[in-house]
């Protein structure tokens, strides 16, 4: 059996919940695959996994995996895995979230779990566009891209989620795309092997709401956009704002050392234990 | 022992199992956050204080999902937040338990007045048909046992279970019992003992609630807010789409009796009856022993369970009674819920309050005597 049937068979509720959601072409597919490599390689139970998504797309990825899977409110996905997480710190919990989901429903809640430095891996995939709904534009629509609640141009500024992540406090940052897969593999073993909050933006693309509106072909012209704007962390450093004008950094951004809430908790546990003691 | 409402609530909860709290600082449910902050980790429990309401809400969900006995508090501001998530407790049969010390006013209101304005968004707060459990406390010592009871509804029958406080009630620091830990009643949710790939997390039992599992135990299965077939996968055939719905209804429906609580004041031979329910059941059972002081026959029902409204218990006594009174801390939205079982068959008075302040005994007395 080739190794990507076994790594099917082993992973995904084949049997129960197919055909999925997404339309022919869409990054979703991509990251559901680096996704399964990565854990696979991290050698993790499927016991040990939980699964947390958010309402939009990337949010039915939770239903196909054979995971502890948990499909939240939209933009709510953060403040779930902060329970799971907590009530049960030997799991490991990897949130899903889209870029509508993740910066502007669930703004708050996804800058205060990067400054509050949960164990959690959050994924974000970025497609520029909330597409489940039709094709209106997110706090990712750049500039001037068309959708349909923004027919004449969108008027605002996109946010850079990675740089928002990195701001806040996350432990470690990464961005990837669904074109540069053995990338994407990497970054996220990594994320879900990094002690602390870590962010995994994954630049993908709705070929079907955002391309299409926006001439910018097929799905597979939108893949070869990500591999001609994408530049790898190391050589961007080298490169001036101009050169990097309408490109992106890919690789992880950032890698730091941050006191983790759990362990931080287990102090506060010994301490309460020993005022309780004293008052008694 | 001398505490506070909010104390005793804290009291109740750990003594009940309660482990995880998340919360938001908020007048006049602020004491519970506090208390809980250096209680629950003496007890190795979590206790943590999130960027807001719609997030307290989302993390009492996920802890208990992995397991673990989970509560927060808040108040009507807070209340509001809340209600996306807790629609989601009741469609995923999440069991934890929602403290709302209710103040006044919509919007920001009063926050350090009483006032009982949440009796409806407790029911209807969350969008879509739901069955929900809502329990009211009156004194400290119910601050304790009612929080009890809630956990035990919360695990019996896998839903989110609302208390009802409010500022007087929470505020108030009287005497109370605390029972010894091998004392109190402690219901957990039913968990599968089955083989993991026989169990089917959403199995239409005959008493409509399925076994829970938690994350990590061995049974992966699949939780939404979209409404699921019995593995939890999400559905639109009309025949999976109803079967889950009635099932949510029937599970509380099937256990009324089990879920309908009130305490009796010389009812058995009255013949006006006052209906109260938190701080003005205080006032309505002084004003009852004054009335009956005087000759009047009067008795008193306390609600301890708001919803599901206490027909069953409350339906035959109205065919007895001459008139009913019902004193409450808003415009008349448990006296509604009164006149609609009623039908008809007696009278039914409010006494109503909306100014901040309580409902006194002799407000109440003299309303009785020129029923």
């Amino acid at each position: 059996m080739a190794e990507v049937t076994k790594l099917i068979h082993k992973y995904l509720r084949h049997d129960k919940k197919f055909p999925h959601v997404w339309c022919p072409g869409c990054g979703n597919g991509i990251l559901l695959g680096a996704l399964i490599r990565a854990i696979d390689r991290t050698h993790l139970e499927k016991d040990e996994i939980v699964i947390v998504s958010g309402i939009g797309c990337s949010g039915r990825l939770s239903v196909y995996v054979d995971f502890n899977t948990l499909h939240t409110t939209h933009g709510r996905a953060l403040t779930f895995a902060t329970g799971v997480k907590l009530a049960n710190p030997k799991l490991q919990v990897i949130v899903i979230m889209g870029d509508g989901d993740a910066t502007a429903i669930g703004g708050n809640h996804f800058i205060h779990a990067a400054r509050r430095n949960l164990n959690l891996t959050a994924i974000v995939v970025n497609n520029s566009i909330y597409g489940m709904t039709g094709g209106q534009y997110s706090p990712t629509t750049p500039y001037g891209s068309l959708a349909t609640t923004s027919l004449h141009g969108n008027i605002e500024q996109a946010f850079s989620i990675a740089e928002l992540a990195a701001m806040a406090g996350a432990s470690m940052v990464s961005r990837g795309t669904v074109y540069h897969t053995s990338l994407l593999d990497e970054l996220l073993e990594k994320a879900i092997h990094k002690r602390g909050f870590s962010v995994v933006e994954v630049i993908s693309h709705c070929h079907t709401q955002y391309g299409r509106r926006n001439k910018m072909g097929n799905a597979a012209d939108m893949l070869l956009w990500q591999k001609k704007s994408a530049v790898r962390i190391e050589k961007a450093r080298t490169m001036s704002d101009e050169e990097m004008q309408d490109k992106f950094s890919i690789g992880v951004l950032v890698d730091r050392e941050l006191p983790v809430y759990t362990q931080e908790y287990r102090k506060v546990r010994e301490m309460a234990k020993k005022a309780m003691t004293q008052m008694r | 022992m001398l505490l506070q409402g909010n104390e005793a609530i804290v009291e109740g909860a750990i003594a009940a199992g309660c482990r995880f709290f998340a919360g938001y600082p908020i007048t006049p449910a602020t004491e519970i956050s506090e208390v809980m902050s250096y209680r629950l980790p003496a007890v190795d429990g979590t206790f943590i204080q999130m960027e807001d309401e719609i997030a307290s809400m989302g993390a009492i969900i996920g802890a208990s999902l992995a397991g673990t006995k989970s509560m927060t508090a808040t108040s009507g501001p807070g209340f509001s937040l809340m209600q996306e998530n807790l629609g989601f407790a009741c469609i995923a049969e999440v069991p934890c338990v929602i403290v709302n010390v209710m103040r006044g006013g919509p919007s920001t209101g009063i926050p350090t007045q009483v006032s009982q304005g949440d009796v409806m968004q407790a029911r209807w707060g969350t969008h879509g048909d739901h069955p929900i459990i809502v329990l009211s406390v009156s004194t400290t010592q119910d601050c304790f046992s009612i929080t009890v009871k809630a956990f035990n509804l919360a695990e019996k029958y896998r839903t989110p279970v609302i208390i009802l406080a409010d500022e007087v009630v929470a505020h108030t620091r009287e005497k109370i019992f605390l029972p010894h830990p091998g004392e109190v009643e402690i219901i957990d949710r039913i968990r599968p003992n089955m083989p993991p790939d026989w169990y089917i997390p959403y199995e239409d039992t005959s008493r409509g609630v399925p076994p829970m599992a938690a994350f990590g135990e061995g049974y992966r299965y699949h939780v939404t807010g979209l409404v699921h077939d019995s593995r939890g996968f999400p559905t639109q055939r009309p025949d999976e789409v109803k079967g889950l719905m009635s099932r949510l209804f029937r599970k509380i429906n099937q256990h009324f009796f089990d879920i309908q609580m009130v305490e009796e004041e010389a009812t058995e031979d009255a013949e006006i009856l006052t209906v109260a329910y938190g701080s003005v059941a205080r006032s309505a059972r002084r004003a009852t022993r004054e009335a009956r002081h005087r000759g009047i026959k009067a008795g008193m029902v306390q609600l301890v369970t708001l919803w599901p409204f206490p027909r069953q218990i409350l339906e035959p006594k109205l065919r007895k009674l001459r008139a009913v009174l019902v004193p409450e801390l808003n415009v008349g939205q448990i006296s509604r819920e009164v006149k609609r079982i009623n039908q008809g068959v007696t009278r039914v008075e409010t006494l109503n309050r909306i100014d901040g302040n309580l409902i006194t005994p002799a407000e109440i007395l003299s309303r009785l005597m020129k029923m």
